[in-house]
Order: structure tokens, then sequence, then C-alpha cells
């Protein structure tokens, strides 16, 4: 068995009958090992940083140091994260702020501070770039890295290369990391979910296929609630089921997805680390304090997640020509409707009069707990909003847009306001080019 | 109901009625063929709600009826028996069941109740006037493409059809704009047609219509109100809901300035842009047309795919200036303009709309958006 100490970096073998004990540094003497048989040859990782949110928010402020933490949005948001400290009373990120608070009551509840997390994700991810140009960010705050032919180059084995950049991060950025390492995607990402918080866990080729047997279906991309439940109702539950099917059956049975659970369920992934995956679509939403009925109180809401949108893509300098309202019920449905354009646009005005057209259809009388937009099917700013013969105004509103967007440069962005954004009151926004909830 | 018909006289008028239907349908009703027998004749009627379509047909009725079938299902059938073959649809009582005969095939479809089906027909309209069959297919024809297909602006999404006056003259003019280009076209008022209501033609009844007219040579007739168009020849009866909305006003659009001129012929125009435009990327479609004294040069250049120009000899003499246009649209205005005609651009700069026309027919107009190239 090989072993690295993730606090000295030195190397060594420990002997068969020592296995699984705990053992410590001989060098050292720290017990914090990593020990893996193809420890010395696995080269793709994956970083997640742990309980990102909170943690960001407990560094800042280091009166919250032994407290537990919960980042999310107001009474009816759900938790974006929460810190190791409030999950011992159960609380889990993606759970309504409510059942988390009754969980919990003492928790110090933190909003969400996106720009922060934006700024320390992106340092993190620089720091990723130093040891290999193949970074490909998954969100916020994990990312897969290649780290293949790297050896020489930084004098060790990628796992001490990620072992080194961990305590890096954690020195520097002051929030700690699990890493995640094998020889595919789909396995490092499982792996860095092993040893959390501050973890390191490899799985290789010899122990994935017995490794993967023991999880329930779910740990495999791309199975949700509902390919859990259909499989659930075929006898599949672990991936050892899986594992007894053949590929043919698999596929007969789900179609494509049958493939996948077939390779997966085997720990094949050939999914290339891409280190830039180009985005797809700019969108936002935001989770009401109370539901909402009627189009004329979605509005304000609609108003502002276009405005934002909007300068998300001025900033980037594209445009899209798909607009997407998406809304959910306060029983949880989730209704996303699309609208094609004549010409892609990145004005917020259009976005809002497409997306509000949706919405008057939309709001028929069903109680809302959240709304969101989005612009996809993008290209380059040139084509966007080019001037238009059914609507001679067209070009004035945009001139409007942009004298506004000038202002707020320069003044801040309450500098000037339109109507029709007031009565959203203060909104939690959740913006995504797709960051999710930060898991972990 | 029972009735003989030859194929042929029930195939055409059934694949008139049977277009309207759509193909998905969540009223189980709106899937079906409304079958009239009486007086030897044989009634159809389809609708989507929105249009409706009749039409009759001589046949031999045996017991006079009607009812109601799948219309697809029952044009299906038709279309695959063999020309020349005598077919016998008949009811049978108390099955909910309609069956179709010929020769030694045999089919029987499912019917539902005749007092279900929805119709548009019936109510006089106030405003009745005749085109020729050629004069619909122009008004038509120069328009549709322009037609928008943008749900949000609904009130794009047809051909606005209106009275108006031009040095002086009554005028029946059909205009339609997606917001890149806009096409006009219009002939003098027809008799009866004076005051008529200013109505937007929502394009699948235009589409149905403009396929029932290449069925005819003579005369249409066209009855109009405020929310409903009638369009009939021979034995065809066309109603159509009208968009309700309220169509832009055009004319603030259609510049009245431009001075640059260019005269070219059409079908080398084209030509030249089609084969220009293969390099032009999928996404914009982009085409330069640089102007200079007695040339044009048409140029695409992208990085994937490389670049192309070609160089005309056109009429030409108000100084260099370069404009960019879609490649495409500039292909459907060239496609309504006679092949042996010039075609002439009226031109400003490369931020304002351009004005084409064709050099031989003053009844069609033609504006067009540029591109930043």
């Amino acid at each position: 068995m090989t072993v690295l100490c993730r606090d000295c970096f030195c190397w060594h073998e420990e002997k068969a009958a020592t296995h699984g004990a705990i053992g410590r540094c001989p060098s050292c003497g720290s017990p914090r090992l990593a020990r893996h048989p193809e420890l010395s040859t696995l080269s793709i990782g994956h970083i997640d940083c742990d309980a990102f949110y909170a943690s960001v928010e407990k560094r800042d402020d280091p009166s919250l140091f032994d407290k537990p933490v919960i980042v999310g949005g107001g009474r009816r948001g759900v938790v974006s994260a929460a810190c190791y400290v409030a999950r011992i009373h159960g609380v889990r990120s993606a759970m309504p702020m409510f059942k988390a608070l009754a969980a919990c009551p003492h928790a110090v509840v933190i909003k969400p501070n996106m720009a922060k997390y934006a700024a320390v994700g992106a340092e993190i991810r620089e720091m990723m770039r130093e040891v290999t140009p193949l970074v490909e960010p998954l969100s916020i705050d994990e990312a897969f890295l290649d780290m293949s032919g790297t050896a020489r180059l930084h004098g060790g084995p990628p796992a001490e290369t990620l072992a080194r950049l961990a305590k890096r991060i954690e020195d520097r950025i002051r929030v700690t990391v699990s890493i995640g390492l094998s020889y595919n995607k789909f396995l490092a990402k499982v792996s860095s979910d092993m040893d959390k918080p501050r973890g390191f866990h490899a799985i290789g080729k010899v122990d994935a296929a017995a490794f993967l047997a023991e999880q329930p279906v779910s740990i495999i991309w791309g199975v949700g609630k509902t390919l859990q439940r259909t499989l659930m109702a075929d006898g599949i539950r672990r991936v050892a089921d899986l594992q007894g099917h053949s590929e043919r059956d698999l596929m007969r049975r789900y179609g494509a997805m049958g493939q996948r659970l077939y390779r997966f369920a085997r720990g094949e992934d050939n999914r290339r680390v891409e280190a830039s995956s180009p985005v797809k679509s700019v969108s936002n939403e935001t989770t009401f304090d109370g539901d909402i009925t009627t189009a004329e109180a979605l509005r304000p809401y609609l108003w502002k997640l276009a405005e934002e949108v909007s300068g998300r893509l001025k900033r980037k300098g594209i445009a899209g020509s798909t607009v997407t309202l998406k809304l959910k019920t306060a029983d949880f449905k989730l209704s996303t409707r699309q609208r094609g354009l004549q010409a892609p646009t990145q004005l917020a005005d259009r976005i809002f009069r497409v997306a509000n057209d949706i919405l008057t259809h939309e709001a028929d009388g069903r109680r809302f707990r959240l709304i969101g937009v989005g612009v996809s099917d993008l290209c380059g700013e040139a084509l966007a909003d080019p001037p238009d013969l059914a609507e001679p105004d067209l070009d004035r509103r945009r001139r409007v847009e942009t004298a506004m967007d000038s202002v707020r440069a320069k003044l801040g962005d309450g500098a000037i306001l339109k109507g029709r954004g007031l009565g959203a009151g203060r909104m939690k926004q959740s913006p995504s080019d797709k960051p999710p909830p930060d898991e972990d | 109901m029972k009735i003989t018909i030859d194929r042929a006289a029930l195939l055409k008028p059934l694949a008139h009625v049977q277009s309207v239907v759509e193909r998905r349908n969540t009223i189980p009703i709106l899937a079906n063929v409304l079958l009239r027998a009486a007086d030897g004749r044989l009634g159809l009627n389809a609708t989507d709600m929105d249009m409706d379509v009749v039409e009759s047909v001589g046949c031999s009725v045996s017991e006079p009826g009607s009812v109601t079938v799948p219309a697809h299902t029952l044009y299906e059938i038709i279309r695959k028996l063999q020309d020349g073959s005598e077919i016998e649809l008949a009811v049978v009582p108390d099955s909910g069941r309609m069956t179709i005969r010929a020769a030694r095939s045999n089919f029987s479809l499912p019917t539902l109740a005749v007092e279900d089906f929805p119709s548009l027909t019936g109510d006089e309209l106030p405003t009745n006037f005749v085109l020729s069959a050629a004069d619909a297919k122009t008004l038509i024809d120069r328009t549709r493409f322009a037609i928008s297909t943008e749900e949000t602006r609904y009130y794009l999404n047809g051909i606005y059809l209106h009275e108006t006056t031009e040095n002086d003259m009554p005028v029946l003019r059909a205009v339609a704009t997606d917001g890149h280009r806009l096409a006009r076209v219009q002939m003098p008022l027809p008799d009866g047609a004076a005051g008529m209501p200013s109505v937007i033609v929502p394009r699948k009844a235009v589409n149905e219509i403009r396929k029932l007219i290449d069925e005819t040579d003579g005369d249409v007739h066209i009855g109009l109100s405020e929310n409903k168009l009638r369009f009939s020849f021979e034995d065809t009866v066309l109603t159509t809901k009208l968009i309700d909305g309220t169509f832009p006003d055009y004319e603030r659009v259609i510049p009245q300035s431009n001075d640059k001129k260019l005269l070219v012929t059409c079908r080398e125009f084209k030509q030249a842009v089609d084969r220009v435009a293969t390099i032009s990327t999928e996404k914009s479609r982009s085409v330069k047309m640089s102007m200079g004294d007695g040339t044009l040069t048409l140029s695409a250049n992208s990085p994937d795919s490389g670049q192309a120009t070609e160089e005309l000899d056109v009429e030409y003499s108000a100084g260099a200036i370069e404009i960019g246009f879609n490649s495409r649209y500039l292909i459907d205005i060239a496609d309504q303009i006679d092949d042996g005609n010039k075609a002439v651009f009226t031109m400003a700069d490369a931020a304002s709309p351009t004005i084409v026309t064709d050099e031989g027919d003053e009844s069609a107009l033609y504006v067009l958006m540029p591109m930043r190239v």
C-alpha cells in the first residue's frame, strides 16, 4: 500500500499487515495519510471546497468559528450552505430554511453574498490553474483537474501535487478543500465526497468495481429522483444490481442512459476534462418570502431579474435569442416556458417584455414560490438588438437603457431605477451560469 | 347516411379540408371532418376553431344524413384506394361507426356526435368584394415571406390587409413584416371594398388560402368583418378568425429621403448573392454590398469558413458606400422580382433601412434593415 503524508508530503510503503490501521507518518507523526495501491499513478483530481459559503463567512468573522452558520435566503429560501457545526444538528444544504431553523434554532443565518464567494472561488481557481491548465470548473467552488503528465514538472505524482495544493489553499485562502483522486471524472467526483471535510480519497482500478457495488445507484451522475424511482421499481437499488445486467439489456430498458449506467457501474467514464466549457445560458431566479399569485405582483421581480441577466450578458459581451421563464408553484411543481426571438437580445427591456408575455399566460391563479428568467441560444453582441421595422421605438429604448447603464456604472446600481421594479422588495437572487447551491 | 362517390371527386375536397385539421389535437372532435349528405351533394367541413373550411361535391345520396369521422385517417384511406374506384360511405345505425367500401376493401371508422362539431360559418359579413385569382396570388406571394413567427409580437404573425390611398387613388394594400424586412403590395381598390375594416389575416389561413388559389383560374370572393374573413370560390369556402391586435404604423419606417439608387439585373444579383452567401456564417448569413461607380461587389467573410467576393456591373453613381444584409432576406426579396427585370435599391447609409423595388412593377415595395458587418 502506497502512503502519502498530507502534512509533510513524504511517501512510504505500508506493509500489508497494517492495512486499514490508523497509522501515523513515520517522518512527522501526522495521522493525515492518503493511502492507495495506485496512489502514485492516478491523475484525475476533483477539488471541492468544504461548506464553501459558510467557510468564507467564518473566515471573515472569527466570532462565528464555533457557531452553527447557515448561509441562505430569508424565511422562505433554502439553505445554500451549512457549516459542519450546523450539520451536527441535521441541517443540510438545499433544505428549506424553516426546516433548518427548526432543527437548529440557534444557528446564525447569513444572507448569501455571491459577489464575495465568486471572488474567493476565482482566487482558488487561479491556484488550481497554477498546477495544470486543464481545470474544468463545475461550479463556483469545485473543479476537475487533469494532472496527467505533470509529474516531472512538479517533481512528484499528481497525488502529491494535489495534497500540496490543498495545503496552499488552506494557508492562503483559509478555506479547506476535499480532494478526490482517480482515473476518471466520475470516480474523482465520487471520491472527493468520501472523506469530507479536509479530506483526501483515492479510488483506483483495483477497487473501483467493488467500491461502487456497495453504493446506491444515485451515486451515478445523471441518476436523479425520477430515474432512481424507475430503477427501484425494476429492482435496482445499488450499483451492484446494475453490474449484473448486460449493456444491451440496460440500453433496451433505459435508452442512452442505460449505456451510461452500464459503463459508470463498472467505473468506466471516458469524458475528458475540458478546460473551457462555453456558457450556454445566463439566468437568475428568486424565491419569494410568501407565495405570489398575480402577474402584477410577479412583474417587479421579473423586471429586476431581467435587469440582472441583461447586466451579465452586457458584461460578457454576449446576447441570446431564446428567453425562458421559470416558475415554481407553492407545491413545488416546476414549469419552464421558452420563447424564440426574431433577433438576439441583451436588453433588459426586451427580455422583460418577452418573459412578461409568457408570464401573463402562466399566471392563471396558481400560487408561485419562485420566478426565474434566463436567456440562451447565445451569440456575440454584434448581432444583438438590430433596429426593428415593426418597433421604431426599440432604438430609443436601447439608448435609454444604455444611458441608465452608464449612470449606474458611475454612481452605483441603485442610482437610477425603473418604476416597474418597485414592489419587488429586497431579493435573494441565485444567479447562475450555472453555480448550483454549495452542496458541501 | 349512405352515399357513393368517385374516388377522385372525394379526394380533392377532402385534401382541402383535412389540411386545416391539426395533427395533434387535445379536443377530439377537432380531429374529425363533418360529412353531410343531402340533395345529391356531399358537404365536407373541418376546423381548428380559428379557421373553417367547407366544401361540397356532387355524389349519389341513397340516405341523407351527417356524421363526423377522423379527418386524417379518412384522407389517408381515400388517398390509398385505387384511382377510378367507386366508394361507398355508410353510417351503421347505432354502432357509432362509418364504413368505407371500395371494390374489395372494407374500412370502419369511429364517429363522434355531429352536434359537438363547432361551426364558424353562417353569418353574413358586411364587406364583400371580388378579386381575380391572379391578384389574390400576388397579394399573398409578395408579402407572406415577411410574416413574423415571433409569438410575443402576435400582431405580426399575419398579413395586414387594409384600404388606403396612393396619389389620391384608393388602393387595397397588403403588408407583412418581421421587423427585419417589410413587404408592401397594393392594387386598385376592388368594387365593394370601400370602407372595409383593416384586418390581420393569420399565417395559417394565408397558407391555406394560397393552396386553394392554385386550384382556380376564376374569381375569388372575399367577405370581411372586423374579426372574420371569408374566402370563397366555386364549391369551397374558407372562413378564418383574424388576429386581434394592432399592426404597427409601418409608414413611419419606410424611408422617404433615401437618395442613393442602384439598379441591378435581378437574376444576376440573386445568383451572385446565393454564391457568396455560401461562405457567410450560419448564424448571421450576412453579405456585404459595396457600391462603387458602376459596380457592386458582394462579399462574405467568416473566420471559420473563408471568404468570397463577386463583382457585378450595375447602374450606380451615388458615391462609394458599404451596407451589410442578411443574404436570405436579399434572396427572399429578389424572388419576388421578375428575373429579367431590374431590382432597384434605394439607400441612405449602412445603418438605415433600404428600399427595394421592381423596376417594371410599381405595385410592390420592400424595406430591408441592414446588418452591422
